[in-house]
């Protein structure tokens, strides 16, 4: 147990660390990095979870797929540099006003919750077991079938979307 | 936990560390020498018997070259691009099984360093990491054509990477599992390269690419973009991007080994004979070699044989040719061991090969027709 509490202290050291850097850095690209960083780490704490199959696809999707077109996009439109001007001049205070909100409320919910004992549990991993593939794919592909197709259908229309915006007119070219 | 298992991983990952540290380095000679063959030259041949030296004195010579780095690049990340290229190579081979297993001393050693519910995903999850090291050194060396080289690299990695997956799709569907080692064992009747032929060769296309191997070398070509990604990298940077590179070809022919052409188990019509595996678990990792062997061969032919595709091209044959044709193949793969199982009648299972060179056939027919078209509208 105490090797587990080690490993998640220093992984949401990193969490933290990265999203910190993330917020803080002047360049997009370090940004983009740094965000890579806080997937991985959240990835791993899904694998300390004992959920591999969710460690893994969070890996190849976010960290993998959406972070490099982020890059990309970056360094295609070379908007790495940020104008060291503040465009918008009341964004920074309203910003730190709301993360103290945010702390405050948080800690008033921990110490409360702390309070009445209540300990928040992991989910029964022989119950509700991501490491079986098999019954996690039966649930997604018998119970869940329909919400799964309208999502796909949604991302489908999305990118078709995407396209005929961006795609001119070819007789317009001419 | 057991100290004991903690001492087997740790030599079972510096073992296959130096496997493919030593492969990396008899790769490049195989290479040189075999595109010497093909091109009627020599090759390198002085360094100790036959040339077999030659790594070593290309090593050395890599370490004393001076190293650069350019003023105006952006410093820790033209740092970090080199390593975050070399490990996913290294780190890719650890779900991929060598062998069954041995007794050493009355415990059971397995020839795998991680036996993962999830091998196959974890495959493409570090792959898709991998796009990151080229990408990134293109950017920080703060040069036009190294830019250019890795936003090539990117998206050409990006696109290929859908095929990629599709291709593991058809793994996965026909060995009813996502573990690496179940995957094989299923291969023990027959390869998947006899089921899905299509299949496979959709994989070794794709790998090409993913490898940015030629005919799919845009991210580096010579004579457009003097050395894309790497032109500013010079000593031992470089020679990272050279080893990961080699390492990535090492390790995606054991892929595609282990996924369609049987592991390390030997020909399914040998798995009765003193030949099997089963019988004498040293062949297994004998068999492995082999194959990478012949994997990384079919690689180095390819190189010596055709000219780079033009970039445009590349992307369009990606997309509109084999993204298609994958899906539609994982459809057949899906449907036919579907119907076997249903109607209780393995011959169902002849039909995947069928319909899938079938629907190959097509697809190069509409290749052929497009560019005809566009021949007769331009010249």
């Amino acid at each position: 147990m105490t090797s587990e509490l080690i490993v998640f202290l220093v992984l949401s050291l990193a969490a933290v660390a990265a999203a910190f850097g993330m917020v803080s850095s002047r360049n997009a690209v370090y940004s983009a990095l740094f965000l890579v960083l806080n997937f991985v780490t959240v990835a791993i704490f899904y694998l300390l979870l004992g959920a591999p199959f969710i460690a893994m696809s969070q890996i190849t999707v976010y960290a993998g797929a959406i972070m490099v077109l982020f890059l990309f996009v970056i360094m295609l439109l070379g908007a790495e540099a940020l104008a060291p001007t503040n465009v918008l001049p009341w964004q920074r205070p309203l910003a730190f006003s709301l993360a103290v909100v945010l702390l405050i409320e948080s800690a008033y919910l921990l110490i409360s919750r702390a309070q009445t004992n209540a300990l928040i549990s992991a989910p029964d991993i022989t119950v509700n077991s991501m490491d079986n593939l098999r019954d996690m794919a039966m649930t997604l592909f018998h119970q869940f079938l329909l919400p799964f197709e309208v999502t796909s259908i949604l991302l489908l229309v999305a990118m078709v979307g995407a396209i005929v915006l961006t795609k001119r007119e070819k007789a317009g070219q001419k | 936990m057991d100290w004991t298992i903690w001492v087997e991983w740790i030599v079972k990952g510096f073992v296959l560390c130096l496997i493919l540290l030593t492969g990396f380095a008899y790769l490049t000679l195989y290479e040189r020498r075999a595109l010497a063959r093909m091109q009627v030259r020599v090759g390198p041949n002085r360094a100790g018997y036959q040339g077999l030296l030659q790594p070593i004195a290309d090593a050395v010579k890599l370490i004393f070259k001076e190293e650069l780095t350019p003023t105006k690049v952006y410093k820790v990340v033209f740092l970090l691009a080199p390593v975050l290229t070399v490990v996913p190579s290294l780190i890719l081979a650890a779900v991929i099984p060598l062998g069954t297993s041995f007794n050493f001393f009355g415990r059971e050693i397995t020839l795998y360093i991680a036996n993962l519910n999830v091998g196959v995903l974890y495959l493409t999850s570090i792959a898709s990491i991998a796009v990151y090291g080229i990408t990134l050194a293109g950017w920080s060396s703060n040069n036009k054509y190294a830019m250019l080289g890795g936003i090539r690299a990117s998206a050409q990695m990006i696109s290929y990477e859908l095929s990629l997956g599709l291709c593991f799709a058809i793994a996965i569907v026909m060995g009813n599992s996502m573990n690496l080692v179940d995957i094989v064992n299923a291969q023990t009747g027959m390869w998947f390269v006899v089921i899905q032929p299509v299949g496979a060769l959709i994989f070794l296309i794709v790998t090409l690419a993913e490898v940015n191997r030629a005919p799919f070398d845009m991210p580096e070509a010579e004579q457009e973009l003097t050395a894309g990604f790497h032109a500013e990298y010079s000593g031992m940077k470089f020679a990272l991007f050279f080893m990961a590179e080699y390492q990535k070809m090492i390790v995606i022919s054991m892929i595609a080994a282990t996924l369609f052409f049987g592991g390390y188990r030997e020909f399914w019509f040998l798995k009765d004979t003193i030949f099997s595996v089963d019988r004498y678990w040293f062949l297994a990792p004998i068999y492995l070699l082999l194959k990478v062997v012949v994997l990384l061969f079919f690689m180095i032919w390819v190189r010596a044989t055709w000219p780079r595709i033009r970039y445009d091209r590349l992307m369009a044959f990606g997309w509109k040719v084999l993204l298609p044709l994958s899906l539609a193949t994982v459809f057949i793969t899906a449907a036919g061991i579907l119907l076997a199982q249903e109607l209780n009648n393995q011959l169902y299972i002849y039909s995947i090969p069928v319909l899938s060179i079938v629907s190959a056939m097509v697809a190069v027919g509409l290749i052929y027709r497009s560019l005809r078209r566009k021949s007769d509208g331009r010249i």
